[in-house]
């Protein structure tokens, strides 16, 4: 288990629905990682330029509008591209289960809808980042 | 009678401690029924009517809207036939934050979690064959609002309605947007001139029309517990006041049309409480603080709606039964409109069927319950005269809090506001996930074959999404171009020498400048938001 895992927190595309990832940050925080927290609008170029900037363990997106199937997929092409396909890629919140496979398939590591166990999260996350 | 000392202690979520029994003495201790009164009689506690619901129901006004505007068109003439006496129209993230559909940072977004606009002619199609007098229109629309109350007005006048006569309402409330819901534009101070400026309009030309309808309902979405809901309102309702004031504005001439929000999920009778607590406050704030002499500039007028934070993805049909509950906190509490969140909105944009469960459920209160037939029912009761005493006490310490901070611009500003709303979203969280706080069917009576229940999705429509960009596209190649270039320099330079930019908007929409265009020129004045990310 890697000590001071850093962990960024990115609110995908337009929606402004951010409680649950603030919550998530605060959960994080408490459970001792270092959180980024991007705030709302991030671009997928955004998304990958701050995780290389922080030189995150962990990219996270929050997702409430269903817009993220669109955004992973453009978001894939450029982790490819700066060589952050190591990061351990989670993504959390309004999230149908018909689109799993095709997360899955694009790479992200973990799916946490909304009512997920803040535990859940931090064991994910201590198990997986080595 | 059990001693207090064998039982559980109860807390409500505004921090109350509620007793097992009430008698008279609570009341008395609690301040007695001074601001009890009258319905329709100053201080309002009982209602801002005399007669209420006995006279007329509540207002049926359901969230609504997606694709591009023939589809919401057709969904808006779908619930009328169903007996829906109101639309709240929802728009889409583009044109909410003042994108065009065809801008790279709506690729994915047009048309999905509401209607897309982008010009004057949207706004003709999606309202056409509707009564406007009949049928009063919400829009919910926030950082693009003075351009989307514009095209209201516009498309309005030109299907031959008096605009000064003209009824509806903008959301408009850009403070809480910062605090939750999260579609600002422009940094907070321009943000919030530009809500003054469609005060100022509205009282000049259209004095029927409520530019603003101040939003409790988001902050408390965002984790705050009832009294901050209210209080927080207030404080923001208090600074676009303030703001229309210094224009030299008579408050009279704008206090009764300012509108308000709240959300309908929680404890009954704290809720209840809550609107019978903010009624009597709004009123005595505007009474004695900003001496209005009309008793309609101290209503509390409001639509009553939601509450999506109550509800959830596990079992969803376990949501029609909140909803129904909620309803009837709505109307209990006497709020003019009301707006039920679908049981399936948990997971997407509500389904036909969905929205017509909604309307059933505010329709049987209306109509087998016996809501209507007696004003205020719960007036009397002790605990519910008790804790509407003790709600308005809180409201007015955080609101005594708020000012002695530096007011709410400035605590929104930077960050403080949104920073503990957020605390409390955390703590009502981890409250459920402890168990603490007790959410059937998501912490308790769980059903294992989950899945089963899972609502029909809205599809995303792409074709949808390309009709719409084609017809901006054919817009565009018809508008006579010069005109739209001569009253989008305008639009730039009265944002610039600081006059109300809502007259150059207004010639703009006419010549059918694009959402997009319109903000462009705005930011180019006022510059972009960047958040203060504060834990």
């Amino acid at each position: 288990m890697k000590s001071n895992i850093r962990v960024l927190i990115a609110k995908p595309g337009l929606d402004g629905h951010d409680q649950g990832a603030k919550v998530v940050v605060r959960a994080l925080m408490d459970a001792g990682f270092e959180v980024i927290y991007t705030g709302l609008r991030q671009s997928p170029e955004a998304v990958a330029r701050i995780a290389m900037e922080e030189d995150v363990d962990v990219i996270g997106l929050s997702s409430m509008a269903g817009s993220h199937i669109q955004f992973c997929r453009r978001l894939k092409e450029l982790l490819e591209e700066n060589k952050l396909t190591d990061k351990l890629w989670i993504i959390g919140g309004n999230i149908p289960k018909r689109g799993y496979e095709e997360l899955k398939a694009l790479g992200l590591d973990g799916i946490f809808p909304t009512g997920t166990h803040f535990q859940e999260i931090t064991d994910f996350i201590n198990e997986n980042v080595t | 009678m059990s001693t207090d000392s064998d039982l559980k202690p109860v807390i409500n979520e505004s921090g109350i401690e509620v007793k097992p029994l009430y008698t008279e003495e609570d009341v008395e201790m609690s301040g007695g029924i001074e601001m009890v009164g009258n319905p329709g009689e100053y201080p309002f506690t009982r209602g801002i009517h005399p007669d209420m619901y006995r006279k007329r129901p509540w207002t049926m006004r359901q969230y609504t809207g997606f694709a591009n505007a023939k589809k919401t068109n057709e969904r808006f003439k779908y619930l009328i036939a169903n007996g829906q006496t109101g639309l709240n129209v929802a728009f889409d993230l583009p044109t909410q934050i003042g994108l065009d559909t065809d801008d790279p940072m709506a690729v994915g977004e047009v048309g999905r979690v509401g209607m897309a606009v982008d010009t004057l002619r949207d706004f003709e199609i999606a309202f056409d064959g509707i009564d406007l007098e009949k049928i009063t229109v919400s829009l919910t629309i926030n950082g693009a609002a003075a351009v989307l109350i514009a095209m209201y007005l516009a498309m309005a006048e030109k299907r031959g309605y008096d605009i000064t006569k003209l009824r509806g309402t903008a959301q408009n409330d850009i403070l809480k947007e910062f605090i939750g819901r999260g579609t600002w534009i422009f940094p907070v101070e321009p943000s919030v001139k530009l809500v003054c400026d469609t005060i100022e309009y509205c009282a000049n030309n259209a004095p029927k029309y409520t530019p603003v309808s101040v939003c409790g309902y988001h902050i408390r979405e965002s984790g705050a517990d009832p009294a901050e809901e209210m209080a927080y309102a207030f404080c923001i309702a208090k600074a676009y006041t303030d703001g229309a004031l210094e224009r030299g504005l008579d408050i009279d001439e704008f206090a009764g049309r300012l509108s308000f929000n709240f959300n309908i999920y929680g404890n009954i009778f704290e809720q209840v409480a809550k609107f019978r607590a903010g009624r009597s406050l709004w009123a005595k704030i505007m009474k004695e603080e900003y001496s209005a002499q009309n008793p309609r500039s101290m209503w509390l007028r409001m639509i009553a709606g939601g509450g999506g934070n109550g509800l959830y993805a596990e079992q969803p049909e376990v949501n029609i039964m909140r909803g129904a509950y909620y309803a009837l906190i709505g109307a209990l509490g006497g709020a003019q409109t009301m707006a039920l969140c679908c049981y399936d909105e948990a997971y997407t944009i509500p389904s036909e069927f969905a929205q017509r469960l909604s309307l059933r459920t505010m329709q049987l209160l209306a109509e087998e319950s016996g809501l209507c037939d007696t004003v205020d029912p719960l007036a009397g009761s002790y605990y519910v005269e008790t804790l509407t005493n003790q709600m308005r006490q809180r409201m007015e310490e955080i609101m005594a809090e708020v000012d002695a901070q530096g007011g709410i611009v400035k605590q929104v500003s930077e960050g403080a506001v949104q920073s503990k709303v957020s605390a409390g979203a955390y703590d009502t969280q981890r409250k459920i996930m402890s168990g603490e706080i007790r959410k059937v069917g998501v912490n308790c009576y769980q059903i294992e074959d989950e899945d089963e229940h899972e609502p029909k999705y809205h599809p995303y429509d792409e074709v949808a999404t390309q009709k719409q960009i084609d017809s901006m596209n054919a817009v565009k190649s018809e508008r006579d171009q010069a005109d739209v270039e001569r009253t989008l320099a305008k639009v730039k330079n009265d944002a610039e020498s600081g006059v109300n930019v809502m007259p150059a908007i207004m010639d703009a929409v006419k010549a059918y400048a694009t959402v997009g265009e319109i903000t462009k020129k705005l930011t180019e004045v006022y510059g972009g938001y960047q958040e203060p990310i504060r834990f």
